[in-house]
């Protein structure tokens, strides 16, 4: 997982190869094939999933972490003790006290205010983004994998011209273009995030695809639109969740970025992002206008990160 | 490896073709009047006049075809325009600009080979040892910070608080832009350079060497359960000759292709680092000319990049292709 | 036993074994005994989960995880479970050497063909790597790969199966091994071409004077090569014998039932496959008594077979055979089982037992 990229299609945790799908039951790799499938369990149920990972304390504290942002983001109102544009006369730069938890920024503004707002941003970009890209990449990894051939090397060709665009690159060009608001950010952001998904659903689909049942469902007359939504949408999708979660906190990684570049909404919008770059010049005298949103984005992220490697490895723990 | 390396050049062209044209198109033909984003940007009204005469001075009211043959011509002379807002040739500046960023970004590519690689490999060897443990989640940790909260606190802990606590000046590193300009060799820094490269190469370093580690790490997992390593025990090797005689070679075959995909984004966190640290390279201009909402310079800016990023992973693939064997003979089985 | 010409140079005995996994202990070895001699075939029989490979590994020592309960391994004499690890490294390769069942995923993909098998060499020998490269191509010449010296400075994925396990086998014998073991080296291959490495295993046995320890699920290699035979079940020996003693006077209900399911070429079309029916026992949790009780048409429950674990038990002379109701076997034959397969109950009945499961009749199989 990187930094403004979200699109880490090579996860680092993710088998490189075919051979590693093999379960191995933490038996170790000595046994041949054959003797470990007699040690395999089926594949998880919903119940031994969630209890594997409540076994993981830091995706189960990641869990929890979002699920207070989210209440913070959508209490915002009554738990922020100042509206995020609310000037404090006389209060500039000063650091934490009892008035203002966080201190204030340069021209007055309480700086607790404006990062429990910030959640809301940060957690709406996030979300609704990484479901765009979500949705565009399922949709054409769908269709390039199931068709294979030519469409598939059309939509591959495709995905290389995004692919030879650094990611920054792009997202601060389709930026510039779109204008400034936390809406274009949000574009932005899913129009150029769904190649990483696109890659898994493609894999996934190829190699379903050729897998004898759906031969067989074909022989049994069933519709294309069949095999791929009650059959092979499924067992894509297991990769696709995972991938999915790390991703929003991909996004929002790149939203602060592109906040702070200036690229993304303009003061006094309370994103993080936009927060620290403001701290930018006055990091001697007031460092908590940089600590606070900071921390914000990277225990966000960080939350995501941990539920996702728990989701991974709560749901193939043979992989692990 | 000849015919694969034939065939991988002329996907490039038609590639590169396509992603300049694509950038062509998003900055002069989407809506969001271009002209008007150079007078002054979407948010700022600027005045009717300033924009005509924009319009005029780039062409921008010439049909579209014209602009995207004007474009191209520019391009293959490799003529990336002038600067709207100084006049100077975008060439100048790139070439002024990249050295800077080019030194970085190899004391930050060698900070991740040299660190982030051994790490994986030892959290590997070692799993589910503490350190291994300590590992996995220092690199998670530093792969969700954000790069410029990382540069910034850096910042205050090497420069600004040694500053404000009065500390004498041989402990303190510096944090704002290039020093004198001494480099041997062009990339070592000699004098007092180094101060002032120390940290933003490490805050480069950070987010690349994260993820090298854990990309290692897994591939070195994966190499470890490899059937071809259980043969190599029951050769009679020793644990240590087995991983590294037998595991390390495949195992560093993706890590290439990572070292590869992560140029794209070692460019990205070079904006941002070099913005922090206001290092004058090519990301820093890049920030800068987006502030300014300097077009021209943007754009140039970009095509070069793009061009740049597309070569380095033509290289990384063709390199993959010759260090695997399997790639560079051809999966021809002879009979 | 016959084939058992030579001198004794494995002896396992009474050996146990767990590992530790997260779902529980699990016991793939629960009490092997067995003698391997210079010369001799042995081959090990089971389903996959019987524990085979693990016993192979076990002597091997290549399962660090795998905790020994009990038992021995005798090499020449030498308990190698209380050698140190410099001893059995030196034994891995140099006295005792394996090939695996998939080659492709057994060779190191980036390494020539030529310098895996130098590195055998260089190992345990004290020899110079130009040295060891021209025993490579020796090697590669023994086993029948033309133009050896070629083949040598190739990659694995440029051979063909075949004769990528032929390059294995090359690799085993470099130091001359007294004791070869072959964990289903023709599975993975085509079967015309399963013969030819079969072929050259036995030459290249005779050839070297070493013995071979052949690990198959497959019986039809085994009536063709094999001097002697121990049938495995769930991690237990279910029975030990010589070939044609397993093969026409078994005395246990599994390999029974594991002759009478393979169709053969013989067959006229409308005899009936036996299948056994259930599936193999977990190895956490065997049934009590004979693991293989709930799946055996001639068990007595509740007796004996349900509550007590049969040891191996000479049925004549060196055949073994763990079951409690082996007399009642003597004379019963896999034509009789078939033929007779519609009146097993009748058989069980004959023998006191209750109705066991149905049969799969297969027509024009």
């Amino acid at each position: 997982m990187s930094d403004v990229d979200p699109h880490p299609f090579v996860d680092p945790e993710a088998p490189l190869s075919p051979e590693a799908d093999r379960p191995t039951s933490g038996l170790p790799a000595g046994l041949a094939g054959a003797e470990q499938a007699s040690f395999v369990a089926q594949r998880p149920l919903r119940a031994d999933v969630w209890r594997r990972f409540c076994k993981n304390r830091l995706a189960l504290a990641g869990l929890v972490f979002i699920v207070a942002l989210l209440l913070v983001a959508i209490f915002a109102p009554w738990i922020a003790p100042y509206d995020y544009d609310e000037r404090t006369p006389g209060a500039f730069r000063e650091g934490p006290s009892s008035e203002h938890w966080f201190g204030t920024d340069i021209i007055g503004l309480d700086v607790f205010s404006r990062v429990v707002y910030g959640a809301r941003i940060s957690l709406k970009v996030g979300i609704v983004a990484t479901l765009m890209a979500v949705v565009i990449g399922l949709i054409l990894g769908a269709i390039a994998g199931f068709a294979g051939g030519k469409t598939d090397n059309l939509i591959m060709r495709f995905t290389d011209i995004f692919l030879a665009i650094p990611y920054i690159i792009l997202a601060i060009a389709v930026a510039t273009i779109f204008g400034q608001s936390v809406n274009s950010v949000i574009l932005v952001l899913g129009l150029t995030g769904w190649l990483g998904i696109c890659r898994i659903v493609r894999a996934s689909f190829l190699s379903l695809a050729r897998m004898e049942y759906v031969d067989a469902a074909r022989a049994l007359g069933f519709s294309r639109t069949r095999i791929i939504f009650r059959h092979m949408l499924p067992n894509a999708l297991q990769p696709v969740i995972v991938y999915s979660t790390i991703a929003i906190g991909s996004v929002i990684l790149a939203e602060a970025a592109l906040s702070f570049l200036g690229v993304g909404p303009v003061p006094p919008t309370p994103a993080w992002g936009l927060m620290v770059s403001e701290a930018k010049s006055t990091l001697a005298v007031a460092p908590h206008m940089l600590f606070f949103p900071g921390m914000a984005i990277f225990l966000t992220v960080l939350a995501f990160v941990f539920v996702g490697d728990g989701l991974r490895d709560a749901l193939d723990p043979k992989l692990k | 490896m000849l015919s694969y390396t034939i065939r991988r050049l002329f996907l490039v062209i038609p590639t590169v073709f396509f992603a300049l044209s694509f950038l062509f198109l998003l900055f002069f033909a989407l809506p969001g009047d271009p002209a008007n984003l150079i007078a002054g940007g979407g948010n700022r009204n600027p005045d009717p006049g300033v924009i005509e005469r924009v319009q005029e001075r780039y062409g921008l009211d010439d049909p579209l075809i014209v602009q995207f043959k004007d474009y191209w011509a520019r391009t293959v002379r490799w003529d990336l325009g002038e600067s709207f807002g100084d006049r100077r040739s975008v060439n100048e500046i790139f070439g002024e600009k990249a050295v800077n960023s080019l030194r970085l970004a190899f004391w930050a590519i060698l900070l991740e080979i040299v660190v982030g690689i051994p790490i994986g490999v030892l959290s590997a060897i070692r799993r589910y040892s503490l350190a291994d443990k300590l590992t996995t989640i220092g690199t998670a940790a530093l792969s969700a910070i954000p790069v410029f909260v990382l540069g910034f606190v850096l910042q205050y802990i090497f420069a600004v608080y040694p500053n404000k606590q009065g500390w004498p000046d041989w402990t303190k590193l510096r944090t704002q832009g290039l020093g004198p300009d001494t480099w041997a060799f062009f990339v070592i820094p000699t004098g007092e350079q180094w101060r002032y490269l120390i940290l933003p190469a490490v805050t480069l370093a950070c987010v690349s060497t994260a993820l090298a580690a854990r990309m290692t790490r897994g591939s070195m997992l994966e190499v470890i359960r490899a059937d071809y390593m259980r043969t190599a025990r029951a050769k009679g090797l020793g644990e240590r000759q087995v991983i590294y005689g037998h595991g390390l070679r495949n195992a560093m075959l993706p890590v290439i292709t990572l070292i590869g995909l992560d140029f794209g984004t070692v460019i990205g966190a070079a904006v941002l680092t070099e913005t922090v640290y206001s290092w004058p390279g090519l990301g820093s201009e890049i920030a800068n000319s987006i502030q300014s909402r300097d077009l021209p310079v943007l754009l140039g800016l970009t095509l070069a990049v793009t061009v740049a990023f597309c070569l380095v992973n033509l290289l990384v693939d063709l390199s993959y292709a010759w260090f695997d064997p399997r790639i560079r003979l051809g999966e021809d089985v002879a009979a | 036993m016959t084939g058992a010409t030579g001198d004794t140079l494995l002896s396992v005995r009474g050996l146990k074994a767990h590992f530790d996994t997260p779902d529980g202990v699990v016991k793939p070895i629960d009490g092997i005994s067995f003698d391997i001699h210079r010369g001799e075939v042995f081959a090990v029989v089971g389903e996959s989960g019987s524990g085979k490979s693990v016993t192979a590994l076990a002597i091997m020592g290549l399962l660090p995880t795998l905790e020994i309960d009990g038992g021995e391994i005798l090499w020449h004499g030498e308990d190698i479970l209380q050698a140190d690890e410099q001893r059995r490294r030196s034994i891995r390769g140099g006295e005792i050497a394996m090939i695996f069942q998939d080659p492709l995923s057994a060779l190191n993909p980036v390494h020539k063909v030529g310098r895996q098998i130098a590195e055998m060499a260089t190992i345990h020998q004290d020899i110079p790597k130009r040295l060891a490269l021209e025993r490579a191509v020796e090697m590669l010449d023994l086993v029948g790969i033309p133009e050896a010296r070629k083949r040598a400075d190739m990659y694995p994925h440029e051979f063909s199966g075949g004769m990528r396990q032929r390059a294995m086998i090359a690799m085993a014998i470099t130091n001359k091994p007294d004791l070869l073991i072959a964990d289903e080296p023709t599975t993975a291959l085509d079967v015309t071409v399963q013969a030819q490495v079969l072929q050259v295993l036995t030459d290249i046995k005779d050839e070297i004077d070493s013995a071979i320890m052949l690990i198959t699920h497959d019986l039809g290699v085994v009536a063709g090569l094999a001097d002697n035979v121990m049938v495995m079940y769930a991690g237990r020996q279910a029975e030990l014998g010589t070939t044609d003693e397993i093969f026409y006077e078994s005395r246990h209900p599994y390999t029974l039932g594991l002759l009478a399911s393979m169709p053969r070429l013989d067959d006229t079309g409308d005899e009936p496959l036996l299948p056994i029916s259930g599936s193999p026992p977990s190895l956490i949790n065997r049934p009590s008594g004979c693991a293989f009780h709930p799946r055996c048409r001639f068990a007595e429950i509740p007796g004996a077979c349900d509550r007590v674990v049969p040891e191996p038990r000479s049925v004549r002379g060196t055949h073994l055979a763990a079951c409690h109701r082996s007399e009642h076997l003597e004379g019963v034959t896999v034509e009789e089982l078939r033929a007779k397969a519609d009146e097993v109950e009748l058989l069980a009945e004959d023998l006191g037992t209750e109705e066991r499961a149905a049969n799969l009749e297969m027509d024009g199989v």
